[in-house]
């Protein structure tokens, strides 16, 4: 249990030590929340589909655990060029606690971004159907932050350095942002579209925060959270298997 | 210390069949062209790499079956940098402490007197990034005796450092050596610090151990005068390929790295 709260500790520092880091990275979803949010509202609500920032919101705070969380938990491949993975890896500490360490403070870090976003939200109009609800929101988001960080990991561990990482930014989390129901509805969207998001791990978690936030739901909150269990199960596997396997 | 190991690459022999026996309290001296096998044994004896077959042994401890005693009792100072440049210098030996168990009420005194010995008190809470080379390689020393070592290792310490603080820190390491015991496996490229400071050499060269011995001994088995021309004389004139000794370890898989581990 120590050394798991020493390594979350030690995210937490340099998180907080960063403030060009935390600004920098509620910068995108906020862009986002603002220009889509206004700049569609009005045709979203002319097609008879609602208030679009009430859509939105739930996808931009996915927007945020995804890109927040793959970065921090990609912080192994920092570690290995600058070099403190050795010193990690040469302790007696078993891999799997560096792993869920780190894990667990990315996780940490991550869903205190999607609060912070959540709070903007609010403060420019979003409001949740039920606020008796919102608990149940931060569970989800944590819940996907933990997943999304083991990803993350896991991921950083496979490739060998940054140029892979940013590989990972253009093939990986931009596709699973845009070919997900964080922006748009899925109900009229084309038939290849709806497949493609329908296998989109990220479309169940927008879905479920939009259930237990807003009330409305295109696949259902029971599968919503079935697909998230079962996407922390697999996402932990892959990270406890690759971060096994690395060398420096 | 090592017995008959080696290590393949793939069809290349990084480490070919070496034993060595370093003993407890001794400093030893590690020494061999760019490539010749030194990362890969030292990252054998560290746990950080598998031998191919053959038997490692550390402060008593099998190396491959006893992973977790082994590197209890190892300290080491990479050879590339391997602090966390976001933290304090208290900090990062903080973590270290963790890392190794070291209980927390002996963990400040320890912290204390390390610092104080490598001289970094004023700075222990400034950031690593603010600190030169010297000091770095400074903090990770005191770093690897925080959990007090049995072994401890430094791969090439003194690359890149003035020659004050070469002095100091090789004084240090002799007076561990006496004082606490310690036994120290150290590498350098610098053939005087070895001739001074190392009680045994062994030379390692495409993967073999050639020679082994007190500096002495080296010069007399190949008739020179001195450790570097017993050196040369033994790894011959040719200068190696920089890159195979490099420590990153990330190109592990690519083709100039294996071509260049043959030496």
């Amino acid at each position: 249990m120590q050394i798991l709260s020493v390594l979350w500790l030690r995210q937490m520092r340099r998180y907080f030590r960063s403030r060009s880091r935390i600004i920098g990275s509620i910068g995108q979803p906020l862009l986002f929340l603002l220009a889509l949010g206004y700049g569609l509202g009005a045709v979203f609500e002319r097609a008879g589909q609602g208030d679009y920032l009430q859509f939105l919101v739930p996808g931009i705070i996915m927007q945020t655990i995804l890109f927040s969380s793959i970065f921090w938990g990609a912080i192994i491949i920092f570690d290995r060029r600058f070099g403190f993975l050795s010193e990690l890896l040469v302790s007696p500490v078993t891999r799997l606690r560096i792993l869920l360490g780190s894990a667990l403070g990315g996780a940490t870090i991550t869903l205190i971004q999607a609060l912070l976003v959540f709070f903007i939200a609010i403060a420019i109009g979003f409001r949740p159907e039920n606020w008796l609800s919102v608990p149940l929101a931060v569970g989800v988001m944590g819940l996907m932050s933990l997943t999304l960080a083991n990803f993350g990991a896991g991921l950083a561990s496979a490739v060998e350095d940054f140029q892979g990482f940013q590989a990972i930014n253009s093939f990986v989390m931009f596709p699973l942002f845009f070919l997900s129901n964080a922006l748009y509805p899925l109900n009229n969207a084309p038939d290849i579209l709806r497949i493609i998001a329908s296998i989109n791990p990220l479309s169940y978690a927008v879905d479920g925060l939009r259930y237990i936030l807003l009330g409305e739901s295109h696949f259902s909150i029971g599968l919503d959270i079935g697909v998230l269990l079962v996407a922390l199960v697999v996402a932990t596997a892959f990270a406890v298997n690759r971060f096994n396997r690395i060398q420096v | 210390m090592a017995e008959d190991v080696y290590k393949n690459f793939g069809k290349i022999k990084a480490v070919d069949h070496i034993s060595f026996d370093v003993k407890p309290g001794e400093i030893f001296a590690f020494l061999g062209p760019n490539g010749a096998g030194k990362s890969t044994t030292i990252k054998m004896l560290t746990t950080m790499l598998r031998p191919t077959d053959g038997k490692l042994t550390l402060a008593g401890y099998d190396v491959t079956k006893e992973q977790a005693k082994v590197r209890q009792s190892l300290g080491i100072v990479f050879q590339d940098p391997s602090l966390d440049e976001e933290l304090t210098a208290k900090e990062n030996m903080e973590l270290h402490a963790a890392l190794y168990h070291v209980p927390k009420p002996e963990q400040a005194k320890r912290i204390d007197d390390l610092l104080k010995l490598v001289g970094l008190s004023e700075r222990r809470d400034s950031y690593i990034k603010t600190f030169s080379g010297g000091m770095r390689r400074r903090l990770e020393i005191a770093r690897g005796l925080m959990h007090h070592p049995k072994v401890l290792f430094l791969d090439e310490p003194t690359l890149g450092l003035d020659t004050q603080t070469r002095n100091v820190l090789w004084d240090y390491v002799k007076k561990l050596s006496k004082v606490e015991g310690m036994t120290i496996f150290f590498t350098t490229h610098y053939l005087d610090e070895a001739e001074e400071v190392a009680e045994r050499i062994a030379i390692i060269d495409h993967g073999k151990i050639v020679a082994s011995g007190t500096s002495k001994e080296l010069a007399k088995q190949t008739k020179t005068k001195t450790l570097e021309q017993a050196y040369l004389k033994l790894t011959g004139e040719d200068i190696r390929d920089e890159t195979s000794d490099s420590y990153d370890g990330l190109n592990m898989k690519s083709a100039t790295r294996l071509r260049s581990l043959r030496g």
